[in-house]
């Protein structure tokens, strides 16, 4: 019987790892490493998370778990709410879709589909704050946030990678 | 007894994937009814991002502390490297600014002299609140940065957040031992200011790159390249007189500033607490943990407003 609930609280911890570390990454991007200019052009490490979760691990990366990561991302960032929860959800539904194919594809081909998938995400959120500015915002730092969230993607992960395989497995 | 399994999954399967869908467009739907509620209710949105900021700030406050010691170490060592030179170039500049401590010091004098004179209304007195920059959300689309002091320590909506070369940006969301200041190259600031000697009134309005436009200023006013913007104090909140850039953008392509503030070096800021609000008098705020320093530059008028005002 203890043996059994121990065994129970250990699987739970284990099941909540992604979300937690998707979380910890959210915080993470808000300690100020006061670099000069790289501030603007931050990589979204949440992004890469969830693409990373919903094409490997989709069971442990609910639709719950994106809304609060997309939530908590937008009260802690500043911006509207709501903006990154929807562009999350998405997402999930985007790569969900085709996440057989992908998860039995190579590190290469799971990348090169990240580069359209990551650039939708960045045009909608783009898109959904000039909505709710009214404005045309300048589109040049997006593009290179994209850029730098493209090129952090094959460190990230390995950790991940890592990571599914030591706790996960 | 036992049922078999076929049976079970063959219904249960198709519902389950029913209720998630449901579940999903739930979500969706959510996040667009959020969407719309912080555009209808600021307050409320304001409240949940305050409570979590507030979760978050002691983790973010202990995760900063590494990086700034690092930081710390790096410009201590680059320092090191060229020490005498650096020793020179101070030396010069303190006797620059002796000379102009002189001369401010005989304006000062001047100024409270032809005010006594003209019996003009005392600036109400200012007083800092200095925090630390624990949080830089990044990203492309806002500017703006968490420090470790809240409504606890004295800060309030509004107030000018300063460094030691000029204006960073303003208080724009406060919890109870957080708040939020949003830089003034952000999409959403618009900063009241005055241009060059002929002080002429205009608004700095950011747009996320780093340097903020100046719109709103009267036609035909000749704004040339190097002018000084200071703020105008208008609307209140604002001290007036603070340093933010110089022009740095004439022509066809609109005004635009470069801010004295050093983007990559906001560690501390000094959050200037100029309103002659209720709170000053508060008791937390007298005892408040944070360094308060009762700071006033100057003259007699200034110092006993501030006494009065603490007294109240």
């Amino acid at each position: 019987m203890n043996q059994s609930v121990w065994s129970r609280l250990d699987l739970v911890a284990r099941s909540l790892f992604p979300f937690a570390l998707s979380l910890l990454l959210v915080m993470a991007s808000m300690v100020p490493l006061r670099v000069p200019d790289l501030s603007p052009i931050v990589p979204a490490l949440s992004i890469v998370a969830i693409y990373y979760w919903v094409i490997y691990r989709p069971d442990l990366m609910p639709g719950w778990a994106v809304f609060l990561l997309g939530l908590i991302q937008d009260l802690l960032g500043g911006g509207p709410v709501g903006v990154h929860a929807l562009v999350f959800l998405l997402l999930v539904a985007a790569v969900g879709g085709q996440r057989r194919f992908l998860a039995t594809g190579s590190f290469g081909l799971v990348w090169f589909v990240f580069l359209p998938v990551a650039a939708i995400c960045f045009f909608l959120i783009w898109a959904l704050y000039c909505l709710n500015l009214g404005t045309i915002m300048d589109g040049r730092s997006v593009f290179f946030q994209y850029l730098t969230t493209v090129a952090v993607y094959p460190c990230l992960a390995w950790i991940f990678a890592q990571a599914q395989r030591a706790l996960l497995r | 007894m036992k049922k078999p399994a076929g049976s079970i999954s063959y219904i249960a399967t198709p519902v389950r994937a029913w209720i998630h869908r449901f579940a999903f467009i739930l979500l969706v739907a959510s996040a667009f009814g959020l969407m719309l509620l912080g555009k209808a209710d600021t307050v409320m949105v304001e409240r949940a991002r305050t409570a979590v900021t507030d979760a978050v700030v002691p983790l973010l406050d202990l995760a900063s502390r590494p990086v700034d010691s690092f930081n710390g170490m790096v410009d201590s060592l680059r320092e090191m490297a060229d020490l005498r030179a650096e020793n020179a170039l101070l030396r010069r500049e303190n006797d620059r600014l002796r000379n102009w401590q002189a001369v401010a010091q005989r304006l000062e004098a001047e100024n409270t002299a032809l005010r006594r004179l003209t019996q003009s209304v005392p600036d109400p007195g200012l007083r800092f609140i200095t925090a630390r920059v624990i949080g830089d959300p990044g990203g492309a689309f806002a500017r703006s940065v968490l420090v470790n002091a809240g409504a606890r320590d004295g800060v309030a909506k509004g107030q000018a957040a300063i460094t030691s070369e000029g204006l960073a940006g303003r208080v724009a969301e406060t919890g109870h031992r957080s708040a939020r200041i949003l830089l003034l190259s952000d999409i959403n600031s618009r900063i009241p200011v005055l241009v060059g000697d002929g002080r002429d009134r205009a608004i700095l309005a950011g747009d996320n790159s780093v340097q903020p436009r100046l719109v709103y200023l009267a036609p035909g006013v000749d704004v040339q390249l190097g002018d000084r913007v200071v703020t105008s104090g208008h609307g209140g909140a604002f001290p007036p007189g603070l340093p933010v850039g110089v022009v740095s953008q004439v022509g066809e392509g609109g005004l635009r500033i470069e801010p004295f503030v050093d983007w990559s070096h906001l560690e501390y800021l000094r959050l200037a607490d100029y309103e002659l609000s209720g709170f000053l008098s508060t008791p937390e705020t007298r005892n408040g943990p944070a360094t308060l320093e009762a700071n006033r530059s100057g003259d007699q008028e200034g110092t006993q407003g501030g006494s009065q005002r603490a007294g109240r």
